[in-house]
Formats: C-alpha cells, sequence, structure tokens
C-alpha cells in the first residue's frame, strides 16, 4: 500500500537548512495500522505529511498503491487525497462555520455530489459514530471527543484506503482517547489502512506496529507482540531523557 | 460558474460570516450609489436648463444696432442709426441660407410707470411689435385664444397677445380675456390670445409673461415710428452653421448704412448656437466630472474588496488548508474566492444601483411638484448606463477576486493547517 524507498527530507535552504528526513525506507501493507513515534521535533508530522501528500520530498521515491507520488500537479495530489485518503488532525481542523453534517460531507462536495445526497451520506456516518443527534451543531458546540469524531466521520465519508492521523489523541483526555483509538480500530478492521502519529506508548500500543524516529531516520520497527518488551526499553529512555 | 452547488457553498459561506460580508461589499455599494447620485444630479441640472431652452430655435442669432465706433465715409464716429424696413426686404431678397428673418420693435416704454390700462386695473408691461414668424425662433403656444398671424400685419390689426402675468393683472379670476380690449400707450388693442413661452431664453429683456405682443406693422403706423426697425431675429436652413449667415448679413448692414467694415461696435448681434456649445461643453464637462469621481469612488470599493478578500484569506488559511487537505483542487478554491468576490460586488452593486435610482425617483417627484420653474428636473440614469455599471461591476468582482485567489492557491495545505498550532 505504502512503499518508501531513501525519502530525504530538508526544509529550508542553504546554511539555514534543517535535514528533517534522512533516508526513511518504509512499507505498510494494505490493512496495517501502524503508529509513528519519536521525539518531539524528531519528524514525524513531516513522515505523516509526506505520506499523506501535503508535503513533497526532496529525494528517494514514494509509492502510493503502486502509484509514483512525485512532483505531482496540485490538481492531481487533491484529487488523489480526496480519493484515496482520510485525514484527522490534532486540532480536529473542522470548519468553524459549518454544522457537524456540512463539515462531514465537505469532501464529497470537491467530488461533485449533489448537496442532498452527500448530507445523507453523512448523516449515515454520524450515525455510526454515535453523533446523530448532534448533526446540526456548530463545531464550538461540541466537545473535543465530539470534534475528533466528526473529523473521522469526515476522513472516512470518501471511502479511502487509508487514514492518516496526526495525534489523534493529542488533545483529549485519556478516556477520549482510547474511545477514539477504538474507533480507529474498527475502521482499520473494517480493512482501511490506519497511519497515526502518537507520543504516547499506550496509543501506540492499541496499533500493530509501531514505526520510531530518531535522527531522520527509522532506527526500529516493532511488531506487536514484541510491544511489552519494546515498551520496557522505552519507558527507560524517557527516564534518561 | 453555474453550478448550483457551487453558489449555494458561497451563498451559506457568506450568509455565515455576515460582518465579514458586509464589510466587503459596503465599499462597492457606496462607490456605485453615489456614482449614481452624482450622475443623476449632473442629468437634472442639464435637463432643467435644456428644458427651458431646447424649443428655441439653436440656429438663430439676434441683430440690433449700436453707435458707430469708426468714422466712415464722411460720418462722426459715435453715430446713431436704426435699421429700416427696406433692410428687412434687401436681406430677405440677398442672403442666401436665410430661413426666418422676423423684425422686432420695442414698444413705447414704461419708463414713466403703467402704461397699459383696463379700466381701474393697470399695469408696467413689456410691449413688443412682432411678425408671426418670431414664434418660428422662440416658440409660445396659446394657452387661450391663438398666437398673431399674417393677417393681423396685412390689416394692420389693433390686436394683441398676452403673456399669463399679463391677464392675471389686467382681468379678474374667471374673467376671459379674449375680446375684451386693453388700452397700450393710449391705443386700444383686442386682446386675442393668452400666451405661454416654450422656452425660458429671454433676448432683449423683461419677464416673459409681461410681455404684451402686438402685429409690427401695427406698432410701426399706430406709434407713428416711421420704418425704423429695432431689432431683429433670423435663422439659418438647417445644415448651414448660423454663424457663416451672421457674418454676412453684417457686412450688408454696414454697406447700405455707411458702416466701417472694421467697426466691431456698430451692428449688435447675438448668436444662440455658440451659446448652446457653451452649455453643451458645460453638460458634458459635468458628466465627465461626475464619471471621473464616481469611477474613483467605485475604484476605491474595488480596491477595498481586494483589500478585504485578502485579509479574508488570510484569516482563512486554515479553512482553505483543510479544504484542499481534503480534496479541493487549486482551481476550486481559486473559483470560489472569485465567485465569492463577484457575488459580493454584484450584489452590493446592484443594491447601490436600485437604491440610487430609488433615490432619484423619489426626488424626482418631489420636483415634478415643483412645477416649471425648477432648474432640477428629472434626475434620471440612463439604461445603458446602469448596464454599463453592473458589467464594470462584474469584471471589477473577478479582479478584486483574482489576486486574493492566487494568493490563495499559493498556500501549500500542510502550511495552512500547520500554521494554526
Ligand atoms: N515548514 C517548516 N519549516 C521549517 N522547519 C520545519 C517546518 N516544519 C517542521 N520543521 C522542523 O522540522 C523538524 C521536524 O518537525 P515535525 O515533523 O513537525 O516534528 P514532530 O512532528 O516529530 O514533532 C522540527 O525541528 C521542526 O521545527
Ligand atoms: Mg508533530
Amino acid at each position: 500500500m505504502i512503499r518508501l524507498n531513501n525519502v530525504h527530507k530538508s526544509y529550508g535552504t542553504g546554511s539555514n537548512s534543517l535535514h528533517v528526513l534522512k533516508g526513511i525506507n518504509l512499507e505498510i501493507e494494505e490493512g496495517g495500522f501502524v503508529s509513528i513515534m519519536g521525539s518531539s521535533g524528531s519528524g514525524k508530522s513531516t513522515l505523516l505529511n509526506i505520506l499523506g501528500i501535503l508535503d513533497n520530498y526532496d529525494e528517494g521515491s514514494y509509492y502510493l498503491n503502486g502509484m509514483l507520488v512525485k512532483e505531482m500537479s496540485e490538481k492531481k495530489a487533491a484529487q488523489l487525497r480526496n480519493e484515496m485518503l482520510g485525514f484527522v488532525f490534532q486540532s480536529f481542523n473542522l470548519i468553524s462555520f459549518k454544522n457537524a453534517m456540512e463539515n462531514v460531507a465537505l469532501p464529497l462536495y470537491y467530488q461533485g455530489v449533489s448537496r442532498k445526497k452527500r448530507n445523507k451520506i453523512a448523516h449515515e456516518y454520524l450515525d455510526k459514530l454515535g453523533l446523530l443527534s448532534w448533526a446540526e451543531h456548530m463545531p464550538n458546540e461540541l466537545s473535543g471527543g465530539q470534534k475528533q469524531r466528526v473529523a473521522i466521520a469526515r476522513s472516512l465519508i470518501t471511502q479511502p484506503k487509508i487514514i492518516v492521523a496526526d495525534e489523534p489523541t493529542g488533545a483529549l483526555d485519556t478516556s477520549t482517547s482510547y474511545e477514539v483509538m477504538e474507533i480507529l480500530k474498527e475502521i482499520n478492521e473494517d480493512g482501511i489502512t490506519v497511519v497515526i502519529v502518537t507520543h504516547e506508548h499506550d496509543i501506540a500500543a492499541m496499533t500493530r506496529q509501531i514505526i520510531r524516529l530518531k535522527d531522520g531516520i527509522i532506527s526500529e520497527i516493532i511488531k506487536n507482540g514484541d510491544l511489552k518488551q519494546w515498551k520496557h526499553q522505552y519507558s527507560k529512555e524517557l527516564e534518561i531523557a | 460558474m453555474f453550478d448550483l452547488d457551487l453558489w449555494k457553498e458561497i451563498i451559506d459561506a457568506l450568509k455565515k460570516n455576515r460582518m465579514r460580508s458586509f464589510m466587503t461589499a459596503f465599499g462597492v455599494f457606496w462607490g456605485i450609489f453615489m456614482l449614481i447620485i452624482m450622475s443623476g444630479a449632473g442629468r437634472a441640472l442639464e435637463n432643467g436648463i435644456m428644458d427651458g431652452i431646447k424649443a428655441f430655435a439653436s440656429n438663430s442669432a439676434f441683430f440690433w444696432t449700436e453707435r458707430t465706433s469708426k468714422p466712415y465715409e464722411g460720418f462722426q464716429r459715435g453715430r446713431r442709426w436704426n435699421y429700416k424696413n427696406a433692410d428687412i426686404q434687401y436681406i430677405r431678397a440677398n442672403l442666401n441660407d436665410l430661413e426666418y428673418l422676423s423684425p422686432r420693435l420695442f414698444g413705447p416704454n414704461s419708463y414713466g410707470g403703467d402704461n397699459t390700462i383696463r379700466g381701474i386695473k393697470t399695469g408696467a408691461f413689456n410691449i413688443y411689435g412682432d411678425y408671426p414668424d418670431y414664434f418660428k425662433i422662440d416658440p409660445w403656444t396659446p394657452v387661450k385664444g391663438r398666437l398673431l398671424n399674417e393677417i393681423d400685419i396685412l390689416q394692420n390689426r389693433k390686436v394683441c397677445t398676452i403673456g399669463e402675468r399679463v391677464a392675471e393683472v389686467m382681468f379678474d379670476e374667471g374673467e376671459d380675456p379674449i375680446g375684451e380690449y386693453l388700452k397700450i400707450n393710449g391705443v386700444y388693442f383686442q386682446v386675442v390670445g393668452v400666451i405661454h413661452p416654450e422656452t425660458r431664453i429671454n433676448i432683449g429683456g423683461g419677464e416673459k409673461n409681461e410681455a404684451i405682443l402686438i402685429p409690427f406693422s401695427t406698432m410701426q403706423r399706430t406709434y407713428n415710428m416711421g420704418d425704423v426697425v429695432h431689432f431683429f431675429s433670423v435663422t439659418s436652413v438647417p445644415g448651414v452653421p448660423v454663424s457663416k449667415i451672421e457674418e454676412r448679413l453684417k457686412e450688408l448692414l454696414k454697406g447700405r448704412h455707411h458702416i466701417a467694415p472694421d467697426d466691431l461696435q456698430a451692428v449688435g448681434s447675438f448668436n444662440i448656437e455658440v451659446e448652446w456649445k457653451k452649455f453643451n461643453s458645460l453638460f458634458n464637462g459635468i458628466q465627465i466630472l461626475t464619471w471621473i469621481v464616481g469611477t474613483g469612488t467605485l475604484l476605491a470599493g474595488i480596491i477595498g474588496v481586494s483589500n478585504i478578500m485578502m485579509v479574508i484569506i488570510r484569516e482563512r488559511t486554515q479553512e482553505i488548508g483543510i479544504q484542499r487537505a481534503i480534496g479541493a483542487t487549486p482551481g476550486k478554491v481559486m473559483l470560489h474566492i472569485v465567485a465569492e468576490s463577484v457575488f459580493l460586488t454584484v450584489l452590493a452593486g446592484y443594491i447601490g444601483l436600485a437604491l440610487g435610482v430609488g433615490l432619484l425617483e423619489a426626488l424626482n417627484m418631489a420636483l415634478e411638484a415643483g412645477g416649471d420653474e425648477v432648474f432640477f428636473r428629472r434626475p434620471e440614469i440612463s439604461f445603458r448606463m446602469a448596464i454599463s455599471a453592473l458589467t464594470v461591476l462584474i469584471f471589477s468582482g473577478v479582479f478584486a477576486g483574482m489576486i486574493p485567489a492566487r494568493r490563495a492557491v499559493r498556500i501549500k495545505p500542510i502550511d495552512a493547517i500547520r500554521e494554526e498550532k
């Protein structure tokens, strides 16, 4: 589903240049449930944005579903995002002057789906996420957990192949975080590939694969079975830091 | 552009950001409103003045005599002289391109007070001896009775036509002046018409509604004026500028009265054509000024829209970023912003137009009540102008939206989303 070969990414130019990703090699299978971990500033978001075709990279190659994603026109990128990808952000990124239903329906607007039809589909997705009675509410009338569920409904409405989520629980309390992770797990069980960025290891522990970024490269890939041991090591590292 | 869903989306966005939309639209509203009001006012001034003069033959000129300013053929300078009946006949016979020629006499006037008497009623009025051709140059219409005619002239009839003010003063209310007699400078004249001037151009002075017009021939004979002519009006045939015959006429007259050809004073004349041109350029000037100021205001409004759209784009960076992340193509983002701008400009412009026209309409109604005397009439704007204003608005909407739209698509989705954090 996702294949990165020796991907490099720097910000800025010349002497101010900051080399963030220094050769990422990564493969994520269809139906994977992956978390990206690493210390702050290690380039987690940078990597995720490249995966989500929100940003470009300098070197290497990125194949999404067998297609090379490189130097793509903005139009093509937008279409690809719309068809293939769903986004969930830490700060929800709902449009403030649209109600929950309209927010969920928006990606379908860009696909040219009629208003009536897309609102109906939006209702279905809100229902799935237990938010039907909140359909007409504006984002500022919703709790953080509700907002994130609206955002998830929005990311699902185009039936994407991949959901990318940058710290989806970062702004939520523990129990709400677990609810959101439960939802993402269910989505994954429906066959959608889910990639999240997190720095909380209990959240990461709920995924099936953990990718650790360090010094611009992947320092470790841990499969679910090895998690226990890894957790131990990780906490030790945190103590040192 | 005619995608219904797009418009719903846009109107939705504008409605939900009411204050912002209002601020954006106001500049354009004000610009077009001012343009309409100023242009309408300019037009009203023009109408008010043109209504008062348009019936007047624009190819007319007027002649009177002044003292000579140069000695010539044995005559001293400063000589007084007069036109004669023979001059009139000569001109008629020898001047090409002449259409009408109407001599006039000024009656023994009212220096000494009232010159018109009827029973116990008296008044001081301006008495003129005229030919019927005069009405072809400066039209009057009979309110009652008739105008002077050729038979009055031929038979030296002692008849008169009187202005409305004369009728008011010399007759009781409800009394019919027609057939009644007025004693004018000691001679009785029968009233055959009460007449109303079609123009407010006044040549030779005196209020027009205080005029009494009698046949030219009658005046010469009755008041022993010999063959003297005080004044005459001419028009040129259509297509020939009156200025051309004005000069030839002066030469003819100078030749017949021993006046130096280079005497610029002796033959007094006045040419309406010249005045007409002055008026026209005045009105053109007013309209041009209106357009300059109006379009300036409008332009400021449009720049305002563009500016506010620019601020809005900055404010909306995150929103646009989200939209792009979830699949809005740059073209779509651009289309949205331009369409929003066009929608706002056109809507605001339309409201400004409607309100401006409405105000002019109301003003017009108030002015109509003011009657004949107002110099400010029918403050209207032409349909063509309204249409061109709207066209300008649509284009300016596109223009105002284009700059911010281009900036918006330069924002990378990721920058937009990150900015908020
Ligand atoms: N647009 C940018 N311009 C310059 N530097 C950036 C930009 N985005 C991120 N960085 C820098 O790149 C590094 C990695 O950022 P990021 O991927 O957001 O890290 P993480 O998400 O792991 O905290 C950080 O040092 C950050 O300051
Ligand atoms: Mg981050």
